[in-house]
């Protein structure tokens, strides 16, 4: 290879430089910033971690397998991962091949950070070219990938239902300005390198297309007008990179390394919860996962327009679209990026003021104390939810006494909350309040377990109270445990076809799925339902939302109804004193807890 | 003057005297609260009941007679623990409707 232009440069290499300038500077600042509005604590761990071994590995590791090949994505989606993995990994194999080649041929110019994009431009083929050959074949190589993601792309936008995806996300004006520079480069890049092919060399899709151009085209004159054609896409792209969607693509690049580092959101609108917002790069796969899609005006409360609206600042819809979320956690669960749909809403909802603040402070539970001190053993605590079914409550209290084990009442004739509601609500410092008098009970009690049948509860006494030496356990997994140490025989009904709904806050809340199933399935056959495990639907009448209205809940419930009973079982089982009373409304076969399934073969 | 005896104070409500714009504000945010039937399902529940009385009925009821000192005392007891909206025959949204209260000030205007 030697070089065309003595000075290296060409004026329409200028929009690009622009361009790359200013999203340079830009990332720099706010990359600044946000790790400016962490508290001290997390910013000082942050810092330490980007100099430690252990986490500069993962670092890498996971920014190659998330940003570049969208492993999580892939998992989810084939054809959506192809696309987006092609695009990045083959834009990015691009740039470093780029950047090879300047090497390999004129190192003088890497210093011109133009160069390795524009290599093509600047360069002619001489005799020992062919060393060069592979490189030229794998810029081609990639280039087609890219373009054939470009491709999808363009389909997916005008035909979502293709890709596998019954909603997309709606663009705004930038985001379009976005989206078709974006297309717009690589055809581009493609036509400039292929009318320059006869000079600089090609592979085998350049050097074939300049064979074609010249057919019918000439290529010289054409040469350098597309050349400035792909240097101004790539400054539009650039420019409005910053106020499009594609932020992602540097906001991620942070947002892993703080993951990594164990930060947490602690404001809805700075540090970590900001890079959040900024990662999300509108996929739109939180739409159709959320249960609140179900209905059509409700797709406007997932995830993807939280992080949209807190981006544009419009208050009054961040305040309704955190207010309506049932925290269920599915969008969190299926999404690629990480985005925590319900912590960036719970975060919001604790900013707000309010006239009135509750105290629980004078309360005296002195007599709920008195009752279990010192008994010692298994201390079931039934829980507002449970009180309101009290056959569950019967059911456990049935199969504890006939395992023989030594057990106690908490609230015989109800108790307090467990500030888990009150936390969704955002007032957790309230909630502190009432975790404080449930310990004081607790601790009287001197029990060595916790039972809980309600996984609401069980998820708030495990995660935030301090119960060292205490076991903390759901009854589905007590009674788990129970029949495979043979206290408790069941009786197997054959025929009995059971599906196990997974609760929200057990399953994707607490990541306890199989002890349930393996309980249940020494009562009657297991079948499961369409969208099982972490993908399961909520019941539709989760605490989480706020202003959700019983209506409105209904078509939620329903639909999580159709997915349970896809395989068409005889009875619905879970373990949620909430999901069994929002079901049994609607259902059209019975909705048991398990401890009833159990008790009833036991 | 002793007479050995008391006579309490009188608890008839002068309707004319109440001040309804916290009230009127409630029924604008969450019209759900005009269509109860103060059939007390509610405060049959109520975890909080056996602390404050806590009872939404009463505190709707109370919001309407003007009765603020109590409504204040019941909503600060509330848990939000969410079985009054369970039972709710009108299948009102109790907990909105406590924490649209909660946001409320004398006049019935939002707190920012
Ligand atoms: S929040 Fe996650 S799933 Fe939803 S659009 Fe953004 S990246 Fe996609
Ligand atoms: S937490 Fe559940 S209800 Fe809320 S936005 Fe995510 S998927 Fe939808
Ligand atoms: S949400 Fe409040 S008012 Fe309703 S039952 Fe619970 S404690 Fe009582
Ligand atoms: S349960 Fe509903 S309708 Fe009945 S008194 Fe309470 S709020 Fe009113």
């Amino acid at each position: 290879m030697r070089e065309r232009f003595a000075s290296g440069f060409d004026p329409f290499v200028i929009p690009f430089v622009i361009g790359m300038a200013f999203v340079l500077g830009y990332c720099l600042i706010a990359m600044i910033r946000v790790i400016c509005q962490l508290p001290k604590a997390d910013r000082k761990r942050f810092l330490l971690s980007l100099i430690t071994p252990k986490y500069i590995w993962m670092n890498l590791r996971d920014i190659f397998l998330n940003c570049l090949i969208h492993v999580k994505l892939w998992k989810r989606n084939k054809v959506l991962g192809y696309m987006h993995s092609s695009i990045a990994f083959g834009w990015f194999m691009l740039i470093v091949l780029g950047h090879l080649e300047v090497m390999l041929f004129v190192p003088e110019r890497i210093h011109l950070f133009y160069y390795p994009i524009f290599f093509n431009y600047f360069v002619a083929e001489t005799e020992q070219t062919l060393q060069g050959a592979l490189l030229m074949f794998l810029m081609d190589f990639f280039l087609l990938m890219v373009l054939s993601g470009i491709l999808i792309a363009i389909i997916k936008r005008f035909a979502s239902r293709i890709v596998g995806m019954r909603r997309t996300t709606r663009l705004s004006a930038l985001d379009r300005v976005g989206l078709y520079s974006l297309w717009a480069i690589f055809p581009l890049r493609l036509l400039a390198e292929s009318f320059t092919a006869h000079i600089s060399g090609g592979s085998f899709m350049t050097i074939p297309a300049n064979w074609l151009f010249r057919q019918f085209l000439g290529n010289d004159l054409n040469a350098l007008p597309t050349w400035w054609a792909y240097s101004i896409a790539l400054c539009i792209f650039m420019c409005v990179l910053p106020f499009t969607r594609y932020m992602h693509i540097p906001a991620e690049m942070l947002l892993i390394p703080m993951r990594n580092a164990g930060i947490k959101i602690r404001h809805p609108r700075k540090g970590f919860a900001l890079l959040e917002v900024y990662s999300c790069p509108g996929c739109g796969v939180c739409i159709d996962a959320c249960p609140m899609s179900v209905r059509k005006t409700n797709c406007k409360d997932a995830t993807v327009y939280l992080n949209r609206q807190l981006r544009r600042g419009n208050e009054r819809r961040i305040a309704e679209i955190s207010d309506k979320c049932l925290l269920c956690g599915k969008c969190s669960a299926v999404c690629q990026v990480g985005v925590q749909g319900p912590e960036l809403r719970v975060a919001q909802r604790e900013r707000r003021k309010f006239a009135l603040t509750p105290s629980y402070t004078g309360m005296d539970v002195q007599p709920l104390t008195a009752a279990v001190a010192g008994k010692g053993g298994v201390l079931y605590f039934a829980g507002c939810m449970t009180q309101l079914t009290p056959s569950i409550r019967r059911a456990t209290a049935s199969l504890l006494d006939k395992a023989g084990v030594r057990w106690h009442l908490m609230d015989p004739d109800g108790g307090l909350c467990c500030g888990r509601p009150l936390m969704m609500a955002g007032r957790s410092e309230q909630a502190r309040e009432l975790i404080a008098k449930n310990l004081e009970i607790i601790r009287a009690s001197g029990c060595d377990t916790l039972l809980l049948s309600c996984p609401i509860c069980y998820k708030v006494f495990k995660e935030e109270y301090p119960l060292e030496g205490v076991r903390v356990v759901h009854h589905s997994v007590f009674f788990q445990e129970l029949i495979a140490a043979g206290k408790l025989s069941v009786t197997h009904e054959d025929g009995l076809r059971l599906v196990w709904h997974d609760p929200c806050e057990l399953g994707r809340g607490c990541g306890i799925y199989e002890q349930p199933r393996q309980a249940l399935a020494t009562a009657g056959e297991i079948v499961e339902a369409g969208m099982h495990h972490a993908e399961s639907i909520c019941c539709g009448g989760s605490l989480g939302s706020l202003t959700l209205s019983y209506e409105q809940r209904q078509p939620m419930t329903q639909n999580a109804l159709d997915n349970l009973t896809v395989a068409d079982p005889d009875q619905i089982v879970t373990g949620c004193p909430l999901c069994l009373a929002t079901f049994v409304r609607m259902a059209d076969r019975p909705v048991r807890d398990l401890a009833e399934v159990l008790d009833e073969h036991c | 003057m002793d007479f050995g005896f008391k006579l309490s104070p009188s608890s008839a409500v002068n309707l004319d005297t109440v001040d309804h714009r916290r009230f009127d504000r409630l029924a604008q945010l969450v019209p759900d609260a005009l269509t109860c039937i103060g059939c007390g399902s509610c405060s049959a529940t109520c975890t909080a009941s056996a602390w404050t009385g806590m009872s939404v009925r009463k505190v709707l009821l109370g919001l309407q007679r003007g009765q603020d000192a109590e409504v204040d005392k019941m909503l600060s007891g509330c848990m939000l623990c969410g079985k009054c909206t369970m039972v709710c025959p009108r299948g009102i949204n109790t907990r909105q409707l406590i924490l649209t209260l909660c946001r409320l000030d004398k006049k019935g205007e939002m707190v920012r």
